[in-house]
Order: structure tokens, then C-alpha cells, then sequence
């Protein structure tokens, strides 16, 4: 599976004290940082002029460039990504409809980057989703009951830790409170098992054949090559 | 195409029937089908990481009669000419000539047909795909944009995928999907002067919101889509995805079949009939179930502008910016209150008549000959505003030179207004066309977040018609009124 390595060690070894993970990363036990508005789209994530990259790594520094720093590139001190507790957090706790917008796959990259293992919303665009999930980011969609008490926790002790367990599907908040969260399953096998997607479709290569016997193509985009 | 031809069973919709007919390996609970890709279209700007990922696993592209790349996002819109020259001052900068010149290495590296900048049909891909007749109804349609939803408009089902699914389509021309939900949108009635589809759609978002259609994908139905050209619907079909949406669908009629025949890559004789006869089984069975369904009545709506940050913060043209203190969800009070914040907008305050600093007349949007026509009626024998910008970029090269065939990029210039080659350009703002921060702009393009168009850039979206008529007072204007 194509997983964009994190930026640098440090953004992600200060706090992780999660015991023997899997490959996956996952059980991951972590702190938080709060990012709590709605619909944060990608072209916050990560702006658009960044993309002009022919790279997957390297995009943490880009990741919420123009919510971090000023027009100038002073940083914003009251963003709380800036802020110092926000050092090694590697979960990402957001508003509803997280990662609208755009299709790239620069925002998990991004994410990734700035050393996020997982980010939890009650509701996740879908392509930004299947993004995440492709990169080993964890989308965790949790209701809007266990969202309100999860930000009440973190605005009450902002070093408190929350444990995500992919396995099980479970995120622990700082006061013990387990909740469930829907992974799709074969993204969770995926994930879990390091199971390359194409490499699933590739096994599929006799079916795809077969298709394209019996469904020949009305198109196609040869004769307009330049 | 074997389309709409399982006789037997439940009624269907349109998207069952275009998905029934391109499943390669149903899906379970368990995995995802294994979806058969009729179309691929790629540009420069999520195509690497894929191109470098086949490179690495010493893979070919199966089917580059199925793929066709253009370059539109890095593109300068001031010359056809990107590479950098001994001598001469850079169009645009060097990450964007590196990225444009790796499309140009793949394509010619994995056989994939490139329509370059410079080439007589180079344009922005969700342009240049039905233009050449390569969009055709019933078809599965994927591009790593978001836009890709454009081409619903000729009842396709069309999504924008990410960069590893990019990858696994040229590798295999097939993408992993579990079955989309649907929801009908209805839209009945009929448009008024001066309203058009871009404001059926703002007012879709407005009324819904941006993540109304999440997990599902829209079927536009009722007599006012049935009234619109294809140009206007996939005006409509394109900002679905600002809805939430990955894909929105427009079922084929008889003016779908007008727009395709005779194009470069549409089918021809004997050919042209099959297909149309397969086209025509295609709309949704009478009794077919939708998961949700929401209406609106076209005759009620007014030109629509946007107010805030994302493109579901819109109302009519002529109302006031919506009050937060008025908002009993807490979320939504300061959603809006940060949105007022970017925007330096009051509650309260009537957008009319509010100074603004650039128009842009382009974007996957709203670019194609009838938006160009659309504006420059407005524009004929009127002038720009002093001191506002106008930016017009035709959606592709044979939409340029259609224009200039009718004369229209007179009416922009003598206006006062910018003509350009074809590209994304103010859209998403990676070539240099940008904002200043803090200027105000009334754009035809799909998206208002903080910075989309320039860092500090303040974007009101709106309709070709309310954009040309507000870059001739130089204040937001409804076109209506327009003296």
C-alpha cells in the first residue's frame, strides 16, 4: 500500500505511546488537536498552488499553509496547529463534512505529512474518505453526541490522549467513553493487512478481459492523437 | 455498450442501468465491484504519483484508447507557449513547467494521447471530453478532478477518483466502488429572464447544502432540466459534487443526441443508430425507486449570488447576507461568523451595489461558447467598469476560436476585457492568474473557499449573466436591471 511516510520522526514520537502496532499503525493511542469547523475543505488542507508537485512526500509543511501563517508567512500564533501542545498530536479532531471540495489526494498526503495517523468528524466528504483510507489516514466518523463530548473533554484537558483501534473499531475518549466507528470492510482489511488494492483488481485480470470481449468499445481516443 | 438491455426485474434507474452494465466482478459486503471504465481523463496535476507508481511496479497502461490527457490546471492563459525559453521571462514558474513537461514524458512514454498545450484542442478537460464527442451517454467516466461530474450531463455516470485510483484505472481500467445511492432532483417550472442554470444549481446548494448529496449521486430530473441545452446542464451537473455529491446525471433525450452527433469521436452511420437506440433505454424506469429525493421550482428562483466561504452560502441576488446571531445551531453561528470574517461582509448588508475589484468569465463552469455568448451580449456596446478587472478564458481552444469566429472576443476587448487561452486559470489559481489578497471578485467558476482564486481573495459566485453585468457598473448587479 502506497503510504506516504510521515515528515519527520519527531512530529509523531513525543506522544505516541501506543503498544505494539500493527503495521497499520493502528491501535494508536495519541493527543488530539481540535479543529473544530464545519466543512474544511481540501483547498485548506492543502491550497491548490502546492500542488504543482510531482511528489507524494514532503507536503506537511503545505498542510492548512494559509490558516497557519499570514500573507506574509508569519504564523498565526492563535491556530491551533501553531499552538505548542499541538506538537506531536497525531489525531485530528474536525467538523462535519471534513475534506470537501477538490479531488486530491494531496489533502491525506498533506495530513499524513504533518504527522496525522487519524482524523475524526461525525460526517467525511466521500472521495476525500476513500483518499484517506487509501493512505492509511483513518477517517473516523463518529455521531454528533460523542463528537460534542470528545471537544467538552479536549477544551477541558488538551493533553488528554484518545486511542483509536481500527480493528475493533473503537475510538476511547479521555474519560474512557468507547465508541464505534464504520470502517469499510475491505478498506479495514486493506489497511490492517496491507493488502494493495490493485493489486485485488489485478487478480481480476481474466474477468476484465472477458468484459472487454463482450462489450467492445464504442470510443475511443486514438484517432485525435496529436 | 451493452446499456439498459436486462429486460426483466425491478424498474431502474438510470444509474442502476449504467452501472449494471459495467460491473466486471459484483461486489459483496465484503469488497467492492470491480467497475469497467469506458473513459479516462487525465491532466497534469494528479497524474505523476500514478504514472511513477505503473513505472515502479514495471506496468503498462492497458488501455490508452480509453485514456486522453490534456494540460489545463498549470497552464498560462497568456500565451500557448510553456516551456521556459533562454532569454525570455518565465510564463509560468518552474514547478509548473516540471509539472507539465512529466505529462508530456508519460504520455509519450505509456502511449497515451496528449493534447498539449499549443495543440488546436487543448482545453480544460471537462471541456474538451464532450466537445470532441468523446462524452457519450451511458458511459462510466472517471478523471482525478472532482469535476468529472460534468459529464453526468449526458447520462454517464462520471466521478472524480483520487491519485491511487488513477493508477489502478491505467493499469487495469477498472475501479473498486461500492454501489452509489441515489437521490432524484427535481427541478420543475420554468427559468425567468436573466436566470440560468448556474443559479438552478447555486439555489440546489443553497437550499441543501454542501453535503446534502454525500454518499449519493444525483439524478436531475423535471421539466426545466429537460428545457436546458447541454451546455447549461452540464452547468448543472458540475457543481454536484459542491452539493456532496461525486456524481450527478442527466438522463439522454433527443437533445443529448443533437450536442453528440457528428462530433470527432461520436458514432456515425449504421453505427450512430445502434447507439442511439441503446441511448434512448436508458432514462429511468417509471416506478424506479430513489434512496432521496428534493425539488425545486425553477419558475421562483432569481439570479443567485454567493455570500460566504463555500458555494452553499448563496441566495438571491437582490437579498440580505444572513445574520448568525439568527442561526439556533451553534455550528452553523460560527461557520457563517468566520465566513462573514473572510468575506468582510455584515449581516444584514445587501450585496448589491458592493464594490468589486475582478470579474472572471471561465472555469469548468461556465466557459463554453454559450456562457462566452451569454456575456457578451451583456458586454456588446458597454464598457468594463474603471479600475475593474475582467478576465474572460474560453474553456477550450475551439471554444477560443468559435468565438473569435463570431466576433465575440471584439465585444470583450472593445469592453475593456481580458481575452485568454483556454485553461483552469482563476478557478483554482496555480498559473499565476490570481487575486490580490483581499480583493473581491464575482466569478463564474464552482468554488468560493477562503483562497481558492489567491491567498486572501474573496470570490462571490454567480451566473455569466449577473458576472458580465456586474463588470460593467463595477458593483454586484442583477443582471435584470441592468440599464
Amino acid at each position: 500500500m502506497p503510504v506516504a511516510p510521515t515528515s519527520s520522526a519527531s512530529s509523531s514520537s513525543s506522544s505516541s505511546s501506543s503498544s505494539s502496532s500493527s503495521s497499520s499503525g493502528f491501535p494508536l493511542t495519541a493527543r488530539a488537536v481540535v479543529l473544530a469547523i464545519d466543512n474544511i475543505d481540501t483547498d485548506q488542507i492543502i491550497p491548490a498552488r502546492f500542488l504543482k508537485t510531482t511528489d507524494k512526500v514532503g507536503l506537511g509543511r503545505y498542510c492548512f499553509a494559509d490558516w497557519r501563517a499570514d500573507a506574509s508567512g508569519a504564523p498565526r500564533p492563535e491556530f491551533p496547529l501553531n499552538k505548542p501542545g499541538a506538537a506531536g498530536a497525531e489525531i485530528l479532531v474536525a467538523g462535519h463534512n471534513f475534506g470537501c471540495g477538490s479531488s486530491r489526494e494531496h489533502a491525506p498526503w498533506a495530513l499524513l505529512g504533518a504527522g496525522f495517523r487519524a482524523v475524526i468528524s461525525p460526517r467525511f466528504a466521500d472521495i476525500f474518505r476513500n483518499n484517506a483510507l487509501t493512505n492509511g489516514l483513518l477517517p473516523v466518523a463518529v455521531d454528533d453526541a460523542v463528537h460534542h463530548r470528545l471537544l467538552a473533554l479536549l477544551a477541558a484537558s488538551p493533553d488528554a490522549t484518545v486511542t483509536i483501534d481500527a480493528e475493533r473499531q473503537t475510538a476511547t475518549l479521555p474519560d474512557g467513553t468507547v465508541a464505534t466507528f464504520p470502517i469499510d470492510r475491505f478498506a479495514k482489511h486493506c489497511l490492517l493487512n496491507g493488502v494493495d488494492p490493485l493489486g485485488f483488481i489485478l487478480r481480476e485480470d481474466a474477468a476484465i478481459a472477458d468484459y472487454e470481449r463482450t462489450h467492445p468499445a464504442r470510443v475511443t481516443t486514438a484517432p485525435f492523437r496529436a | 455498450m451493452a446499456v439498459g438491455i436486462e429486460a426483466s426485474g425491478a424498474p431502474r434507474t438510470l444509474v442502476d442501468k449504467v452501472w449494471d452494465a459495467h460491473v466486471v466482478r459484483p461486489g459483496t459486503a465484503d469488497v467492492p465491484a470491480v467497475l469497467y471504465v469506458d473513459l479516462h481523463l487525465v491532466h497534469e496535476v494528479t497524474s505523476p504519483q500514478a504514472f511513477a507508481g505503473l513505472r515502479a511496479r514495471g506496468r503498462r497502461v492497458r488501455r490508452p484508447d480509453r485514456t486522453v490527457a490534456t494540460m489545463d490546471h498549470s497552464t498560462p492563459t497568456t500565451s500557448t507557449q510553456w516551456r521556459a525559453r533562454a532569454g525570455a521571462p518565465p510564463i509560468i514558474d518552474d514547478a509548473g513547467v516540471a509539472q507539465l513537461a512529466r505529462l508530456e514524458q508519460n504520455c509519450a512514454e505509456f502511449g497515451v494521447p496528449l493534447y498539449e498545450l499549443g495543440n488546436d484542442k487543448q482545453g480544460i478537460v471537462h471541456v474538451i471530453g464532450p466537445e470532441l464527442g468523446l462524452t457519450q451517454p451511458g458511459m462510466t467516466i472517471v478523471c482525478g478532478d472532482s469535476h468529472t461530474s460534468t459529464h453526468g450531463a449526458f447520462g454517464a455516470l462520471a466521478f472524480g477518483i483520487g491519485t491511487s485510483e488513477v493508477e489502478h484505472v491505467l493499469a487495469t481500467q477498472c475501479v473498486l466502488q461500492h454501489k452509489p445511492r441515489t437521490m432524484e432532483v427535481r427541478v420543475d417550472g420554468r427559468l425567468q429572464p436573466g436566470v440560468s442554470a448556474k443559479d438552478i444549481i447555486l439555489a440546489i446548494l443553497a437550499t441543501y447544502g454542501v453535503d446534502g448529496g454525500t454518499g449519493h449521486v444525483f439524478e436531475y430530473r423535471g421539466a426545466a432540466i429537460r428545457a436546458l441545452s447541454m451546455e447549461e446542464r452540464m452547468t448543472v451537473c458540475n457543481m454536484s459534487i459542491e452539493g456532496g455529491a461525486r456524481a450527478g446525471l442527466i438522463a439522454p433525450d433527443d437533445t443529448t443526441f443533437e450536442y453528440v452527433a457528428g462530433r470527432p469521436a461520436a458514432p456515425a452511420g449504421p453505427a450512430w443508430d445502434d447507439a442511439v437506440a441503446g441511448w434512448r433505454s436508458l432514462p429511468s424506469d417509471d416506478g424506479a425507486r430513489y434512496d432521496r429525493a428534493i425539488a425545486l421550482d425553477a419558475t421562483r428562483l432569481a439570479p443567485m449570488i454567493t455570500y460566504g466561504t463555500n458555494p452553499g452560502m448563496g441566495m438571491p441576488v437582490d437579498a440580505h447576507v444572513p445574520d448568525p446571531a439568527t442561526l439556533a445551531e451553534p455550528a452553523h453561528r460560527q461557520a457563517l461568523d468566520k465566513a462573514l470574517r473572510y468575506m468582510d461582509l455584515r449581516p444584514g448588508e445587501q450585496l448589491l451595489g458592493k464594490r468589486i475589484d475582478v470579474v472572471f468569465l471561465g472555469s469548468c463552469t461556465n466557459s463554453r461558447i454559450s456562457d462566452l455568448r451569454l456575456a457578451a451580449g451583456v458586454l456588446r456596446g458597454r464598457a468594463v467598469a474603471p479600475g475593474l478587472r475582467m478576465l474572460v478564458v474560453p474553456g477550450s481552444q475551439q471554444v477560443k476560436r468559435q468565438a473569435e469566429a463570431e466576433g465575440l472576443d471584439a465585444v470583450f476587448r472593445a469592453a475593456g476585457a481580458e481575452w485568454r487561452e483556454a485553461g483552469c486559470s482563476m478557478c483554482i489559481a496555480m498559473n499565476g492568474d490570481q487575486l490580490a489578497p483581499g480583493q473581491y471578485a464575482v466569478s463564474t467558476s464552482n468554488r468560493n473557499f477562503e483562497g481558492r482564486q489567491g491567498p486572501g481573495g474573496r470570490t462571490f459566485l454567480a451566473s455569466p449573466l449577473t458576472a458580465a453585468a456586474s463588470a460593467v457598473t463595477g458593483v454586484i448587479t442583477d443582471p435584470r436591471t441592468l440599464q
